[in-house]
């Protein structure tokens, strides 16, 4: 499995996302958001967490109009697998790769904790290594994790079984208690929990390992 | 010439931060707010001969997410 992480300044899970795409295996380069281009053969793209441009103007805005990023939704546009984790989900979403938008916490504090998920999916190259159902513990760290959607655009995700996680005792504020989402055709993922802060044995809780893990069985499999 | 952008959340999304500051007034003694929106404001040195069009462009692709906020431009 080949993947790239994106960089832009202010990003600050970049290597822990790289350690978690190694630590199942995959080869992984960084790619600074001034590229144009993806390195060729790619099979998957992680956008990671941190504060892109320093939040200016929205979460996620002006690192979503960087030239990386018309690279990056052009590869998701032909079928290629990208998942954004906190940041990265903000940024998907400002690409409009995944629909709805990150707000403000509901309680307007920033959140950093273990927290609880129900794997609501396991019908996904991200997920299909959990079952439906199953919690699990991901360590959520953000300000602006409020996922707003309309109740017409929940209906439509839980409908269409794009809903990736959900949280136990909501901790922000979250439409429909929603912590990730596909798109439509799956293969993209954005999730505020922070898989990749548990995915060694070293971090106290392996949890989220399986979400590196399943996309290299789906690769091995595709 | 200038433009002034000014982006608002829709009608109908929380706004977690303007309850903030409605509760705090309240606090401060000012009774009868009994409703806060916070938005922003963005000021643009233009080129002579920029449109008004050019401007609403702006806002659709960047200045503001329309999926949750709505824009006013006033050409200066």
């Amino acid at each position: 499995m080949r993947a790239a992480v994106i960089v832009f300044p202010g990003s600050n899970c970049d290597r822990d996302l790289v350690e978690g795409f190694r630590g199942a295996g995959a080869d992984v380069t960084r790619v600074w958001h001034k590229e144009t281009s993806l390195p060729d053969g790619l099979d998957v793209i992680g956008i990671p967490g941190g504060f892109s441009f320093g939040d200016y103007l929205r979460c996620g805005a002006i690192a979503a109009q960087s030239p990386i990023c018309r690279a990056v939704v052009e590869f998701a546009n032909k079928g290629g697998h990208v998942i954004g984790i906190c940041n990265g989900f903000q940024v998907l979403c400002e690409t409009g790769l995944l629909p709805g938008v990150l707000m403000r916490n509901a309680g307007l504090k920033f959140v950093c904790r273990a927290q609880k998920l129900v794997v609501e999916s396991a019908d996904s190259p991200f997920t299909n290594g959990y079952s439906k159902g199953q919690e699990i513990v991901i360590p959520i760290a953000h300000h602006d994790g409020n996922y707003s959607a309309d109740d017409a655009l929940v209906a439509e995700l839980r409908a269409s079984d794009r809903v990736a996680f959900s949280y136990r005792d909501n901790p922000n504020g979250s439409a429909g208690d929603i912590a990730g989402i596909f798109s439509e055709n799956r293969r993209v993922l954005g999730m505020m929990p922070h898989p990749e802060r548990a995915s060694e044995t070293a971090h106290g809780n392996t949890d989220g390992a399986l979400v590196f893990s399943s996309l290299m069985d789906a690769m091995a499999t595709a | 010439m200038k433009a002034r952008v000014h982006i608002m959340l829709k009608k109908g999304v929380l706004d977690p931060q303007g309850e903030a500051v409605r509760h705090a007034l309240g606090t401060l003694g000012f009774s009868g707010v009994e409703g806060v929106r916070q938005g922003k404001v963005i000021e643009l040195d233009l080129a002579d001969g920029t449109t008004e069009d050019t401007v609403k462009e702006m806002c659709e692709k960047l200045l503001a997410n329309t999926v949750i906020e709505s824009y006013q431009v006033e050409m200066a």
